[in-house]
């Protein structure tokens, strides 16, 4: 069972729906039992970090997701999960979880596109690149493969844990972590086939891991 | 580089679709669920619901057309048509819907943007805008008002500063339909769409008039439009969306090719 940790940050209900499509067994859970049976863990979320990390607090979530991370339990953030994971983020001042060394930044409003401002928040479908440092998450995914976006905030992480690459403006890390501990700032729930085969993935990662 | 995005539009009464859609093949569809299924497998990159259910009572059969279609499809769609309220919203997005688009409610009460955007975010909220071309005058100083009930209600508002403040009150992109270029397959309606997308910050989705595939070009250069919404011109089978794509790619327009 893979857990979809519910901390209050938005409708998780677009990622059961994919996992119910694929099969996989998930529940949306707060609960620390749940969590700690889980063969993986999905950590979704849109909304404000602030919010969203003082929830994780309140309900000591935060020190669970660690714990588990430590133990080798498969990690896949999604959205502002990206962020999250991070040490810090600007968005409403915001100490993150730091499962991954690095931080986030807003995207400049002087940054332009074909010589054209660009919107923000960054919005629609753009291609991942430079993804081949994550071989198990982009199994059978063409590379610039594009998926769903949308963010205000982007991840910073440290060179080694930056595993693929979008271009808005500027060049970011759309992918990030390590093997096993993966946070990417795209919604694969809504990101077509690349994003379904992208979490039949951390399944079969998952069920082979241990 | 960020996609030019390719929407059809699907008019859906009482849980059916208004026509019936052929697809290669001549196969007329008129399940909502099951055409939007097809369209996904094509390439679209989202879709939209206009519910032109009448009565209230009926809008049961829309949550449940949202409901099967989150369930099948994993694209962004979005739902319009009788949202008048914040608990309107809740219900469209809890069945499953990534946005949902205002139009005339928000014209008449356009808080309602405001408290959508505070409970879901803006990037839930669409503005959808009919608009009409009229001689500048001081109520529409662009030459651009702003129109409800298909066109029949002119409003005394200027589409341009309609737009701004639908931004300013969160909206999180804004759909543009032109009633003047709306069923003529003669394009979208350049002038217009460009103006209010150098005006906004948020994505333009240029509406009413494709005909062509150099018509979503246009579109997307000229107009400098973030999306373009379609309908007959692939509802009939004039046209596919993976053809569309192809020729948009070919001049050199961003767009989805991998699906």
């Amino acid at each position: 069972m893979i857990a979809i940790v519910d901390y209050e940050a938005g409708n998780l209900t677009s990622v059961k729906r994919a996992l119910d499509y694929l099969d996989i067994p998930n529940r949306i859970t707060a609960e620390a039992e749940t969590i700690r049976q889980a063969k993986g863990i999905i950590f979704p979320g849109v909304g404000a970090a602030g919010q969203a990390m003082r929830t994780l607090r309140r309900t000591g979530l935060d020190d669970l997701l660690r714990e588990r991370v430590e133990r080798g339990v498969p990690f896949l953030g999604l959205c502002l999960g990206s962020q999250i994971v991070l040490e810090s983020t600007p968005e409403n001042d915001t100490r993150g979880l730091g499962l991954i060394p690095g931080h986030c930044q807003r995207f400049h409003p002087d940054f332009t596109e074909a010589g054209l401002p660009i919107n923000i928040p960054h919005m629609g479908w753009n291609a991942v690149n430079e993804t081949d440092r994550a071989p198990s998450l982009f199994a059978g995914i063409e590379e610039g493969a594009e998926f769903y976006f949308v963010h205000a905030y982007y991840p910073v992480p440290e060179a080694p844990y930056r595993l693929g690459s979008t271009e808005y403006g500027t060049s970011f890390c759309s992918v990030l972590g390590r093997e096993g501990l993966w946070a990417v700032q795209f919604h694969p729930e809504k990101s077509g086939r690349p994003g379904l085969t992208l979490l039949d993935n951390f399944n079969t990662y998952c069920r082979e891991a241990r | 580089m960020l996609c030019k995005r390719i929407i059809p539009c699907l008019d859906v009464r009482d849980g059916r679709l208004t026509k019936g859609i052929k697809f290669a093949g001549n196969v007329d569809i008129g399940d909502p669920v099951a055409t939007a299924r097809a369209y996904y497998e094509q390439g679209a990159d989202e879709i939209v619901f206009y519910d032109i259910t009448a009565s209230h009572e009926r809008r049961e059969i829309m949550l449940d057309v949202v409901d099967r279609v989150a369930s099948q499809i994993f694209i962004p769609f979005s739902v319009g048509g009788g949202i008048r309220s914040v608990e309107d919203m809740r219900a469209v997005l809890l069945s499953g819907a990534e946005k949902v688009s205002v139009n005339s409610a928000a014209v008449k009460d356009p808080d309602l943007i405001r408290r959508g955007a505070e409970a879901f975010g803006s990037q839930c909220v669409v503005l959808g805008m009919d608009v009409l071309q009229v001689e500048p005058t001081g109520d529409a100083p662009s030459g651009y008002e702003v129109v409800i009930h298909g066109g029949r209600k002119r409003m005394g508002m200027d589409a341009l500063e309609w737009a701004r403040e639908a931004e300013r009150l969160g909206a999180g992109e804004i759909c543009l339909n032109s009633i003047d270029a709306d069923g003529t397959k003669d394009g979208y309606e350049l002038t217009l769409t460009r103006l209010i997308a150098d005006t906004v910050r948020i994505p333009v989705i240029a509406s009413g008039g494709a005909g062509n595939p150099q018509h979503m070009v246009e579109a997307a250069t000229t107009g400098r439009a973030s999306a373009a919404l379609i309908a007959s011109i692939v509802h009939y089978g004039d046209y596919t969306i993976p053809g569309i794509k192809e020729e948009m790619r070919q001049n050199g327009v961003p767009v989805r090719m991998s699906w």
